[in-house]
């Protein structure tokens, strides 16, 4: 007993304990209710309408002139409002369905997309010494030498909470829900795999918290503007990274059941999709899943094409400003880490709005059609890629 | 039997991809998004009306069928005799009315009826303007009160009291009970 208890790294299970609890609780739930708050005023704005702008924080009950706004919009507080509303419904479970899978689901949906937040490096590192810490902390939960694998190890189970959502619920638009969804999810799970090969070739690394740092350091893989990534070989590979980011971020699409690659939840053929026969908190766990893999992905993306947490131009912002932008391996300063942090959520924040952005303005895709995508496009143009960065990679090496 | 054959448009890669269609479509999206953001920066908003503080009282045309109303002649006289015509047309049977006598002594004692009591259920009332039309003495009339509200459902029982203040004064309408000249 006493020797298991040593073996137990007690300041690494606090510092991941305290990571968990922020990132999770902190940073991504929150994320998610105001992405959705996002979704909606995206959306009214693009189709001109106003969007839900009464409910604010309430300063003129104590006294003030005005509720707080951004830019002049109000309606704040609309999130925490969804949030009670949904809490506050009548949790309605049909007679005909399987309790078991029908209670097992909607956590099925939202378990997968929070674990793979667990390789996430949002920020470089978080040097404490003035609080009298020691060694500067990694701002990763689990430092994974696989990190995309795990990531896509994990998030293909979220498949099953949409499969079982529909079988469970014995009727038939959640049933074609669930099995357009399992169908959709497996298609675009290999173009997303195979897509991210050749950034992987590239950084010669699997861990993402290291691809994060070589961007930092030499340009990011879509901007290789500093360090080495001024030199001809990262200028060529633009190539085969350009086609890969495209391939990954419409497989990201068609992953995440976002227009136009909705048809697991299309309104107009299946009222709801698999999520119909679901009320109050369980269809509340769908749409904080479907939203919590909307930002996981994005941070995938950011952190394999945008750098990660790294502030664009850090070393050239270094030597002009004197302060000290970019990261040194425990050598970076408090406020750079804490800049870091930032930088990395306000590239998934610039994400998430580009979703929303292609939401209201592509039509859906028909089923075949996105079927064909997958397997007859994307497939091919991935695996193609992947030799392609091969080929480039031996006649012009990288330093 | 003259065939046509439609010549289908002749697409470029860019179009045949849809890649062009989609950069268009995000044009457009974005375009509409700031134009919005911007009307409503200045929390002027060209489209939506923003409801309890700008109201469309102003805008509300002749016919507007709102709340119906009881309503008193120029000289003062209730203008319903009680003959329940509305009373039975009405299709939610939102109207309630008790008729009674006048007295001997009024000078309008020749009008012989009035409602003692006329009461409008305004949680029933569909609002469809069929009292009005059936009305044989122009008693009763759509008002352009919309907002009809109440915290119970007895406050939203309109009684006769309520009904005149808001019909008010009517001029203008047929008075045939009037003393000939």
């Amino acid at each position: 007993m006493q020797s298991i208890l040593a073996s137990f790294d007690l300041p690494l299970l606090i510092a991941s304990l305290i990571k968990i609890v922020f990132l999770v609780f902190l940073v991504i739930l929150p994320m998610v209710a105001y992405s959705v708050y996002a979704e909606r005023r995206v959306s009214a704005i693009i189709q001109d309408r106003v969007g839900p702008n009464r409910t604010g924080i309430p300063l003129t009950l104590l006294g003030f002139k005005k509720d707080i706004q951004i830019f002049g919009i109000g309606g704040l507080l609309q999130p925490m409002a969804d949030g009670l509303k949904f809490i506050l419904k009548e949790d309605f479970t049909p007679r005909s369905v399987n309790t078991f899978y029908y209670w097992l689901a909607p956590c099925l949906t939202m378990v997968p997309a929070l674990m793979t937040a667990a390789v996430m490096p949002f920020g470089s590192e978080l040097d404490l010494s003035w609080a009298g810490l020691g060694a500067p902390f990694k701002m990763v939960i689990a430092d994974l030498n696989v990190g995309p694998l795990y990531m896509f190890a994990i998030s293909s189970l979220g498949v099953y909470g949409i499969v079982l959502a529909g079988w469970a619920s014995n009727s038939k638009y959640p049933f074609l829900g669930g099995v357009r969804a399992s169908a959709q999810m497996i298609s675009y799970e290999i173009s997303l795999g195979l897509s991210i090969i050749p950034a992987i070739m590239i950084f010669g690394e699997l861990n993402l918290g290291k691809m994060s740092a070589y961007q930092d350091a030499n340009g990011w893989l879509l901007l290789p503007l500093w360090g080495d990534g001024l030199s001809w070989s990262r200028l060529v590979l633009l190539v085969p990274i350009v086609i890969s980011f495209v391939v990954f971020s419409i497989s990201l699409f068609a992953e995440t059941n976002r227009t136009p690659f909705d048809l697991p939840e299309c309104e107009t053929e299946l009222v709801a999709g698999y999520h119909t026969e679901y009320s109050s908190m369980k269809f509340a766990l769908f749409f904080l899943g479907e939203y919590a893999a909307m930002i996981i992905g994005s941070g995938l993306a950011v952190t394999l094409f945008f750098g990660g947490w790294s502030i664009p131009f850090g070393p050239w912002l270094s030597e002009w400003t004197g302060l000290q932008f970019h990261y040194e391996a425990g050598n970076t300063p408090f406020y750079t880490g804490l800049l870091h942090i930032g930088t990395f959520f306000a590239k998934i924040v610039g994400c998430i709005i580009f979703f929303v952005w292609v939401r209201w303005t592509l039509p859906r895709f028909r089923f075949d059609q996105l079927m064909k995508l997958g397997w007859l496009v994307f497939f091919e143009v991935a695996l193609l890629n992947v030799f392609l960065t091969a080929l480039l990679l031996w006649l012009v090496p990288l330093k | 039997m003259p065939t046509i054959v439609v010549q289908r448009p002749k697409l470029a890669w860019h179009e045949k991809i849809f890649l062009s269609g989609f950069l268009n479509g995000m044009r457009i999206t974005l375009g509409h998004a700031i134009r919005t953001f911007k009307t409503l920066r200045g929390s002027k908003t060209v489209v939506t009306m923003q409801y309890p503080e700008q109201k469309w009282d102003e805008s509300l045309p002749e016919h507007y069928r709102g709340a119906p109303t009881l309503v008193t002649d120029e000289h003062g006289r209730e203008r319903c005799v009680s003959c329940q015509l509305c009373e039975f047309i009405c299709p939610p049977k939102a109207i309630k009315i008790i008729p009674g006598e006048i007295p001997s002594d009024d000078p309008w004692a020749k009008v012989e009826k009035r409602p003692r009591e006329f009461e409008i259920d305004m949680i029933r009332c569909i609002y469809c303007g069929m009292c009005e039309e059936v009305c044989p003495e122009q008693a009763i009339f759509l008002r352009k009160d919309y907002a009809i509200t109440g915290t119970s459902r007895a406050e939203m029982v309109h009684d006769k009291e309520k009904l005149y203040e808001i019909g008010g004064v009517r001029t203008g309408l047929v008075n045939k009970w009037n003393d000939l000249k």
